[in-house]
C-alpha cells in the first residue's frame, strides 16, 4: 500500500514497525513499571547515570536491540541502508549523546512513553527535537551537502 | 524474569524500529526534509507506538503494581527548564545531521556494524561529556 502523492512511504510498515515498538514500551511498563528511554537506558548500561532499571536489566534491553533488528534482517532477506561517514556520525553521536541525558530523553522516552501519558515536558521536548532536526536537514540540503552519499 | 523481560523488551522494540524503517538513516531524514522531499513513514511509526502506549498507560492505574515489579517508575517532573529545551535541540540537531537517534544507533549494530559502532561510542562518550561537566565521576 502506498500514499498519493508519497510513493516512497512505507505506511503498512511504519503502523506495524510502531506498534511493535508501542508493544515493546508496554512490556516494559506493564511488567517491569520502567519507562523504555532507550538514552537513559543506554547510559545506565555504560554506567553513566541513566534510568533507575537495574544495570543487568539495562544490558538485556541495549543486547536486545541489535537481536531484534538481526531477526528482521534475516526474515527480510538483508538490508542495506546507507550511513553517514565517520565525521558526521561522530558529530551526530556526540551531539546525540549529550543532547539526550541533558534534556532526559530522546524519540523513545519523550516521543512515545513520555506523549502517550499526555506529559507535557515530553510534549514540548519532541516538538523541539523535531524541529531542530528539520531544521538541520533543511539547512545542510540547501548547502548540498549529502551525508549518506 | 525481570531481565529476560528487560530482553524481550528490547528485541521487540529492534525488530519494530527495523520494521518501521528507522534503522534506515534515509527514511529518517527523509521525514525530517518537510520542506524537500518529504516521507512520511515515520509518522505512522510514531502513531503505531502512541496508540499501544496510550492504551498501556490507561491499564497502569488499575494495577496495584506492575506484574513483576514493586511500583511503577515515572516521570514526576512539570517543569520546562532550559536544559529540557537545550538538550532537546542538540539532539535533534545530531539526529537531523545522521539520521540516527539512540535505539536505532544501537539496533544498527547488527545492520551495519562499524557505522553504528562509530555512532554509539559517539554517543556514549557525548554522555560522558555531559557527566563530566555537571561535575559527576
Amino acid at each position: 500500500m502506498t500514499i498519493p502523492g508519497f510513493p516512497d512511504a512505507a505506511p503498512v510498515d511504519g503502523l506495524i514497525g510502531g506498534a511493535l515498538i508501542g508493544v515493546a514500551a508496554a512490556v516494559m511498563l506493564l511488567m517491569l513499571g520502567r519507562i523504555a528511554g532507550v538514552s537513559g537506558i543506554a547510559a545506565k548500561a555504560a554506567g553513566l547515570g541513566g534510568s533507575g532499571i537495574d544495570r543487568i536489566g539495562a544490558w538485556a534491553f541495549v543486547i536486545g536491540l541489535p537481536l531484534g533488528a538481526l531477526a528482521v534482517m534475516l526474515a527480510q532477506g538483508g538490508l542495506e541502508p546507507s550511513f553517514a561517514g565517520p565525521v558526521p556520525l561522530i558529530i551526530a553521536g556526540l551531539l546525540v549523546g549529550f543532547g539526550t541525558r541533558l534534556g532526559s530523553g530522546c524519540t523513545s522516552g519523550h516521543g512515545v512513553c513520555g506523549i502517550s501519558r499526555l506529559s507535557g515536558r515530553s510534549i514540548v521536548a519532541t516538538i523541539t527535537f523535531m524541529a531542530a532536526g528539520i531544521a538541520t536537514v533543511a539547512v545542510m540540503n540547501a548547502a548540498g551537502m549529502d551525508v549518506l552519499k | 524474569m525481570k531481565t529476560l523481560f528487560s530482553l524481550i523488551s528490547g528485541v521487540l522494540f529492534g525488530a519494530g524500529l527495523t520494521i518501521g524503517g528507522m534503522t534506515d538513516p534515509a527514511r529518517v531524514r527523509g521525514f525530517l526534509d518537510l520542506f524537500g522531499d518529504w516521507d512520511p513513514t515515520l509518522a505512522f511509526v510514531m502513531g503505531g507506538a502512541l496508540v499501544v502506549m496510550a492504551i498501556a498507560w490507561r491499564v497502569v492505574p488499575g494495577m496495584a503494581r506492575p506484574i513483576l515489579a514493586d511500583g511503577f517508575h515515572v516521570p514526576t517532573k512539570n517543569e520546562l527548564t532550559p536544559k529540557l529545551i537545550g538538550g532537546a535541540v542538540l539532539f535533534g540537531v545530531g539526529w537531523g545531521i545522521a539520521g540516527l537517534c539512540p535505539g536505532p544507533g544501537i539496533a544498527a549494530l547488527a545492520i551495519q556494524p562499524a557505522a553504528a559502532a562509530i555512532f554509539v561510542v559517539s554517543m556514549l562518550v557525548g554522555m560522558a561529556l555531559l557527566r563530566l561537566i555537571e561535575g559527576k565521576s
